[in-house]
C-alpha cells in the first residue's frame, strides 16, 4: 500500500480513494449530527413566522387603505357632490361611522358577524373582543392574528353604513342618523356578513354554506345592502325641498374627484386584502380590481359622450366607482379579461340607472347610493356567477375531491342560482331591516330636519359650523 | 364724485388693472361676480342631468370712486383695455357718489379718494 518517494509517503490510487470515501462518510455523519430535530423545527417555525409576518403586513396595510376609503375618500366624494351649505354635515356622516361603528364592532358587532352562531347570525363568544388576540383562527385566516382579521373586517363595517348616507344627504338629522346607522350595523350588516363570511353562514362558499354564494369582498354584504337600504331611506324620507324642479349642483367636483381617486386606490385594500394573505390571489384580485375600474370609467364616459355630448369629470369618476363596486364580489374569482368586461358593463348600466331610471321613478337618491352601489353590487354579484373560474381560485369540489367549475362559463350554471339567492337575501334583509329601523327612529328621535333647517343648511343647523367662511 | 362700476370678462382684468395704474388711479375694488347680458351661457351636465340655469357666466366687477374730472379718461382706458369686440365684453355704470371717508384718518371728500 505504501511506497516511499522522497520524504512523503504516497498512497496507491485505490488507497487514496478509500481514504477519501472514509473521510467523506465521517464528514457527513458529523454534519447530520449537527442539525438536530429541534433545530429543524426551529427553522420550520422561522419560515412559517416569516410568511405570517408578510401576510400580516399586507393585511394591516389593507385595513388602513379601507379606512382611508371612508375618511377622507367617501367623505370627500360625497362632500363635493352636495351644496356648499351641507358639506360638513355630509362629511360628518362618514366620520361619525368611523367612530361609532368601531365601538359597536368592538363590543358586540364582530362577535355577531364572525362568532360561531348559526346560519343567520353569530354569537357572543367574542363579546368585548374576548378571545380575539394574536393567535389566528384557521377557519378565517390561518396566517394572521385574529385581531388583524377583526380590525380589517371593522373597516368594512364602517364604510357600509357610511355609503347609505348618500341617499339622505342634505336632509337627515345628525342624531337620528347616528342612531339609525348604529342599529343598522347590528341588524343588517352583522347578520349579512355572518351569512356570507361567518362560520356556519347560510351563504358561505368557503365554509360549506347551504347556498354557497361567491362574494369575495362584499358585493352583497356591503354594496347591495347599503344600496338597497339607501333606496328605502330615499323613499321613506322623501325628496329634498324643490327637488327636482330646482337642480342642485355639486359645489365642488374637485373634492369629489380627489375622494374618488382615494376610493380607487383604497379599493386595492378592500378587494386584494380580502385574499387575507399576501400571495398570488391578492395579486389576482388587485389586478381585477384595477382593470374593472378603468374599463367602467371608460364606458360611463363613452355613454355620456354619446348620449349627452360631453365626457364629464364627474362621469369619469362615477364610472370608476361603479366598476369598483361591480368587481367587489368577483375580484378573487375572475381573470383580468373578465374584469375588463365586468367593468365595461357596469359603467353603462350604472350610468343608465343614474341618468335615466332615477328620473323615471322620481326618487331622490341624492348621491346615487342605490344607482351605483345597489345596482352595481347586484350586477356584480350576478356577473360573478357568470365569470368565476376555478383556474383563478378553486372553490368547489365534487365527491371524489376533484375541483369543479365555479361559474357559468366554467361549467357551473347552477352557481347563478346561488348568486341570486345571496342577492335576494341581501335585498330582503336590507329592505325590511331598514324600514323597521327607520320607523323606530322616526317615532322616537325623528329623522328629517325641519324645512327651515334644510333651507339654512345642515352645517350651520346641525353642527354650528360653516364649511367655508369668508375670513 | 362719481362711482364707476364695470362688469368685465375675467380674462381682461390684468389689462384693465395695468391701464388704471398707468393713469394713476390707485383705489380699486375687485369682486368675483356671475352674470349675463343678452348672451346666455351654455347648459352644464351633472350625472346626466342638465343644469340650464348655468346661464350665469363668471365675470369680474370693478368698483372705483373717482373725481368727476377724470371719469371720461378712465372710461376710455377701461373700454380700450377690456374690449374684444365680441358679445360678453361687459358694461360700465356711472352714478353720483355722495361722500367718501378714509377710515385711517377720517379724511373726507376728494382728498379721501
Amino acid at each position: 500500500m505504501f511506497t516511499l518517494q522522497g520524504n512523503f509517503p504516497s498512497l496507491s490510487r485505490g488507497a487514496r480513494w478509500s481514504c477519501l470515501l472514509l473521510l467523506l462518510f465521517f464528514g457527513l455523519t458529523l454534519c447530520a449530527q449537527t442539525v438536530s430535530p429541534q433545530q429543524l423545527a426551529d427553522l420550520q417555525k422561522q419560515v412559517t413566522d416569516a410568511r405570517s409576518n408578510a401576510d400580516n403586513a399586507w393585511m394591516l396595510v389593507s385595513a388602513a387603505l379601507v379606512l382611508m376609503m371612508t375618511g377622507p375618500g367617501l367623505a370627500l366624494f360625497y362632500g363635493g357632490l352636495v351644496r356648499k351649505k351641507n358639506v360638513l354635515s355630509t362629511m360628518m356622516q362618514s366620520f361619525a361611522m368611523m367612530a361609532v361603528v368601531t365601538v359597536i364592532w368592538a363590543v358586540v358587532g364582530f362577535s355577531l358577524a364572525f362568532g360561531a352562531g348559526n346560519s343567520f347570525i353569530g354569537n357572543f363568544q367574542h363579546l368585548f373582543l374576548h378571545g380575539v388576540g394574536a393567535a389566528p383562527d384557521p377557519d378565517y385566516a390561518a396566517t394572521i392574528p385574529l385581531q388583524t382579521f377583526m380590525v380589517y373586517q371593522l373597516m368594512f363595517a364602517i364604510i357600509t353604513p357610511a355609503l347609505i348616507s348618500g341617499a339622505f344627504a342634505e336632509r337627515m338629522k345628525f342624531s337620528g342618523m347616528v342612531v339609525f346607522l348604529s342599529l343598522w350595523s347590528l341588524v343588517v350588516y352583522s347578520p349579512m356578513a355572518h351569512m356570507v363570511w361567518g362560520k356556519g353562514g347560510l351563504l358561505n362558499a368557503s365554509l360549506g354554506g347551504r347556498f354557497p354564494c361567491l362574494d369575495f369582498a362584499g358585493g352583497t354584504v356591503v354594496h347591495v345592502t347599503s344600496g338597497v337600504s339607501a333606496l328605502v331611506c330615499a323613499l321613506y324620507l322623501g325628496k329634498r325641498k324643490n327637488y327636482p324642479t330646482e337642480i342642485f349642483r355639486p359645489h365642488s367636483v374637485v373634492l369629489s374627484f380627489v375622494g374618488a381617486c382615494m376610493l380607487w386606490v383604497g379599493w386595492f385594500g378592500f378587494n386584494a386584502g380580502s385574499a387575507l394573505s399576501a400571495g398570488s390571489l391578492a395579486t389576482s384580485a388587485f389586478v381585477a380590481t384595477h382593470f374593472a375600474a378603468a374599463a367602467a370609467a371608460l364606458s360611463w364616459m363613452a355613454a355620456e359622450w354619446i348620449l349627452k355630448g360631453y365626457p364629464s369629470a364627474l362621469g369619469g369618476i362615477s364610472g370608476a366607482v361603479a366598476g369598483l363596486v361591480a368587481i367587489t364580489p368577483a375580484a378573487g374569482f375572475v381573470g383580468p379579461m373578465s374584469a375588463l368586461l365586468i367593468g365595461l358593463i357596469a359603467g353603462v348600466v350604472c350610468y343608465l340607472m343614474v341618468a335615466k331610471v332615477k328620473a323615471w321613478f322620481g326618487y331622490d337618491d341624492s348621491l346615487d347610493a342605490f344607482g351605483v352601489h345597489g345596482a352595481g353590487g347586484t350586477l356584480g354579484a350576478v356577473l360573478t356567477g357568470v365569470f368565476a373560474s376555478r383556474y383563478v381560485n378553486p372553490m368547489f369540489k365534487d365527491a371524489q375531491g376533484n375541483v369543479t367549475g365555479s361559474g357559468l362559463f366554467d361549467g357551473n350554471a347552477h352557481q347563478l342560482l346561488n348568486q341570486a339567492t345571496g342577492v335576494v337575501i341581501a335585498w330582503g334583509l336590507a329592505a325590511v331591516g331598514t324600514l323597521v329601523l327607520l320607523k323606530v327612529v322616526d317615532l322616537t328621535i325623528g329623522l328629517r330636519v325641519t324645512e327651515e333647517h334644510e333651507v339654512q343648511g345642515l352645517d350651520l343647523t346641525q353642527h354650528g359650523e360653516e364649511g367655508y367662511s369668508m375670513e | 364724485m362719481t362711482k364707476l362700476e364695470a362688469v368685465i370678462q375675467p380674462s381682461t382684468l390684468d389689462a384693465v388693472k395695468q391701464a388704471l395704474l398707468e393713469m394713476g388711479i390707485e383705489g380699486l375694488t375687485v369682486l368675483e361676480a356671475r352674470g349675463h347680458g343678452r348672451q346666455k351661457g351654455r347648459p352644464e351636465l351633472y350625472r346626466g342631468r342638465e343644469y340650464s340655469p348655468g346661464l350665469l357666466l363668471p365675470k369680474i366687477k370693478l368698483e372705483i370712486v373717482l373725481r368727476d374730472e377724470v371719469v371720461d379718461d378712465v372710461v376710455k382706458a377701461i373700454v380700450s383695455a377690456a374690449q374684444t369686440g365680441k358679445i360678453g365684453d361687459g358694461k360700465i355704470f356711472l352714478s353720483h357718489m355722495d361722500e367718501t371717508v378714509r377710515i385711517r384718518n377720517e379724511e373726507r371728500g376728494s382728498e379721501a379718494l
